[in-house]
């Protein structure tokens, strides 16, 4: 797994990654007065540092917002968003909107999993690649659209598929 | 900077060009126009979507009128030398008619341009949306003084009664209506919400308004608040629209600094301030219900009505939520007056209304027309015909509550009425056209997918009924069904459009049932003949490879992306192994032989 950004930026060597990210998310949690309300913007918060919410990161914030686990892993779970498994270096985003999807989107779905030899949903062996699908990524005037990591490739065509991929896998 | 600037870079960065490139070209600008000493004399003005995002990245030269579209920086030190230095227009990169390929020398020469009509999206193109000064010089937050400093708030709900504004997310309640439930409602904590969790496959026109104008849903925001005493927004955001919220935070925090949002504004005694909310990627949570539960921090269920929100919403006080469109309706109408507002459109469906044009059309983006204009003129003047000149079969509008109008309706003038009559709806405005290469079950399917993995669980007929209705689809798609099915089908789409607890349940089994009635036909031919007319369903679709036409190229072998097409020993054709072939058609699409053929 890659190590997110703001634990970088944290002071790793004094405390550990594990005790900084903890009080990170507990002085984000702070500022918002520890309101369960506040408790989505929270998990994204806490997707966002520990790269996916693992089972002590949701036990953590159901005893510091005291809401019951029960919501905690509900919330957690309700949400597209949210994933209890780590994710790969790159997330490919296919966007299947209506849109996407007639021009194509379920081709390069089939192409992309062939490439990659995983299923929707699924990561790659090598931890490079996480295959995901989003209902409209509102790119509809370039479908079909793909999302990698942060870069968004539109007019994807099945047979451009190795290609778009080659440029991640050499980094 | 100079106070003055000989030219304006108007650079298109709404996310379809953002996604082209637009950043790298603006980068590329800066420098080339640095490296010519240029910088003084043009500014470059990153604005919101400027429409037709099919050409992106766009970027319109003022006071020449000159339009380039599909920039690359490579483009951009010629372009840099030839116009702004030999003022010279870069002929290569100017914008051309779809139709006709000639370069667009005027706005009012171009069909997709000249049809619309612009409120909602007046700024968007051509103000920054990160500087609350442009708008200001827009006449922004000129009608939030106006409502503050000489009306009272019966003075603007009457405003906002007599524009006929109807609600822009879907049902079309009429927005003055819904203003005046919450302003009678008792109590003295009241909350409005914005609704920005533009959830439909296919519609991305509040995106675009929110990264392209955001301080004029904050504007229509506090209006609204002062005329129904509320004094606390929400704007709940889809998590997927990043630089909208980053938009948002900054329009927020301007409008602030300006004293255009907290205490006593305009020092009339009135306090407001809004809050964003941001989901986490839920359908449902566009429902209202839904949506206050997501705001509160609960999974995304919607609840029974009544009570309904204006009695009893966002933690158990009145509250009222209308969409991004229909707030950005909001300012235009307080300046220019509810009257000149219901003069556009047609009886009942007053206004204007914001379409997401897509699919396979020529001109795809977002356009802004007079209600009850025709699906004749979007397509096939806005959007300037079907691509390769293949035949229109339907247009979808309303994503996955709605349905879809075929060909013989394409006249009928497009509000909210007739789109109920043809089973269809107006909806949020995601127009998504058609042509003969879809299928029509296979698109009924396919939003049906889309509804399974949304629904919430809640109530039965949804959860189950989607679910058994997608089982139903599939087995059509595969040529496994029979003729009793289409009746099962039918019966249960009725069931499901009775029995839901929310808008999502009633009306998910829309697109199946307008298809069942506009393409029976089509149903028919998987079930007797099995066969997908439009070789779409992928299990009555296989490729093969015509000996006597193929030259032996390779073209179809080089651009299979899962290397199953191969040569036989000992001879010069290719041929396709079908055990590996996910039928993408990308062989088909290649050939220059017509060599593969599609049964």
């Amino acid at each position: 797994m890659v190590q997110s950004d703001l634990a970088r930026e944290l002071d790793i060597d004094r405390f550990g990654v594990e005790a900084v990210l903890f009080k990170a998310l507990d002085d984000f949690m702070a500022e918002q007065q520890y309101s369960p309300d506040s408790l989505i913007e929270v998990l994204h918060r806490g997707q966002e540092m520990f790269g996916y919410l693992r089972e002590d990161v949701l036990k953590y914030v159901a005893r510091k917002l005291s809401v019951p686990l029960a919501r905690v892993y509900g919330v957690a779970t309700f949400y597209h968003l949210f994933h209890l498994k780590p994710h790969g270096k790159y997330e490919i985003l296919v966007c299947m909107g209506t849109a996407c999807y007639v021009r194509g989107a379920e081709r390069i779905i089939s192409a992309l999993e062939s490439q990659l030899g995983v299923k929707m949903g699924e990561t790659t062996n090598d931890g490079l690649f996480t295959l995901i699908c989003a209902r409209c990524i509102g790119a509809c005037g370039i479908a079909p659209a793909v999302k990698v990591g942060t870069d968004v490739h539109g007019k994807v065509e099945a047979k451009k598929v190795r290609r778009m991929l080659r440029k991640y896998e050499g980094k | 900077m100079a106070e003055f600037q000989r030219l304006h870079c108007f650079l298109c960065t709404g996310s379809g060009c953002v996604a082209a490139g637009a950043f790298d070209v603006r980068d590329k600008l800066r420098e080339e126009l640095e490296k010519h000493g240029l910088s003084e004399e043009i500014d470059i003005i990153d604005t919101g979507c400027a429409g037709l995002c099919e050409r992106g990245p766009r970027m319109n030269v003022w006071p020449d009128e000159i339009y380039y579209a599909q920039l690359q920086t490579k483009d951009i030190p010629k372009l840099v030398e030839e116009h702004f230095l030999k003022g010279r227009p870069y002929e290569p990169c100017r914008m051309t008619d779809t139709v006709s390929g000639d370069i667009i020398a005027s706005e009012m020469d171009f069909q997709f341009l000249s049809k619309q009509r612009r409120i909602v999206l007046e700024n968007c193109g051509v103000v920054n949306p990160e500087h609350i000064e442009e708008y200001i010089a827009r006449d922004g937050y000129l009608a939030l003084g106006k409502v503050l400093c000489e009306l009272q708030p019966a003075d603007v709900l009457a405003e906002i009664k007599k524009s006929g504004l109807r609600g822009r997310g879907g049902a079309g309640f009429p927005t003055g209506l819904k203003w005046q439930l919450l302003h009678d409602a008792p109590g003295d904590t009241k909350y409005i919400v914005c609704n920005a969790d533009e959830g439909d496959p296919g519609a991305f026109m509040d995106r675009s308004v929110l990264e392209g104008d955001p301080h004029r849903v904050i504007e229509a925001m506090a209006i609204k608040g002062y005329a129904t005493g509320a004094s606390k927004g929400f704007i709940y955001c889809r998590a997927e629209y990043a630089l909208a919220i980053l938009r948002l935070n900054i329009a927020l925090k301007q409008a602030r600094s300006y004293g255009l949002l907290g205490k006593n504004l305009f020092e009339r005694g009135f306090d407001f301030d809004i809050e964003i909310r941001v989901g986490a990627g839920a359908f449902v949570c566009g429902e209202e219900t839904a949506l206050m539960q997501s705001i509160e921090g609960h999974r995304g269920h919607p609840m029974p009505r009544p009570p309904f929100p204006t009695q009893k919403g966002l933690w158990g006080k009145p509250t009222s939520i209308n969409n991004v469109e229909t707030y950005a309706n909001i300012p235009w109408i307080i300046r220019q007056g509810g009257e000149a507002y219901a003069a556009i459109g047609t009886e009942k469906s007053k206004g204007t209304k914001v379409f997401a044009l897509a699919g396979n059309v020529r001109n795809t983006g977002l356009i802004e027309v007079p209600m009850g204009i025709t699906l004749r003129e979007i397509v096939f003047g806005i959007g300037g015909g079907i691509v390769e000149d293949r035949a229109f079969k339907a247009a979808q509008a309303g994503g996955p509550s709605g349905g879809c109008i075929p060909a013989e309706h394409l006249d009928t003038p497009l509000d909210y009425e007739s789109l109920t009559g043809l089973g269809a709806i107006l909806g949020s405005g995601g127009l998504i056209i058609m042509d003969e290469t879809s299928c029509m079950v296979d698109v009924a399917r396919f939003f049906m997918e889309f509804c399974v993995d949304e629904s919430c669980g809640k109530c039965v007929p949804c959860r189950a009924g989607t679910r058994q209705i997608w089982q139903l689809l599939t087995t059509i798609c595969n040529g496994e069904a029979v003729m009793e099915d289409l009746d099962r089908l039918e019966k249960l789409c009725l069931m499901m459009r009775d029995m839901s607890l929310c808008g999502l349940g009633m009306t998910a089994a829309n697109p199946v049932l307008s298809t069942l009635r506009h393409f029976r036909h089509e149903y028919e031919a998987h079930i007797k003949d099995k066969r997908c007319p439009a070789g779409v369903c992928r299990k009555l679709v296989t490729f093969s490879i015509a000996k006597e036409k193929c030259t032996g190229c390779g073209v179809c072998s080089r651009n299979c992306p899962v290397d199953t097409i191969f040569k036989m020993d000992g001879e010069r054709k290719y041929h396709i192994v079908q055990d590996a072939c996910i039928k993408c058609g990308s062989c088909f699409d290649v050939c220059n032989f017509d060599a593969v053929n599609k049964e």
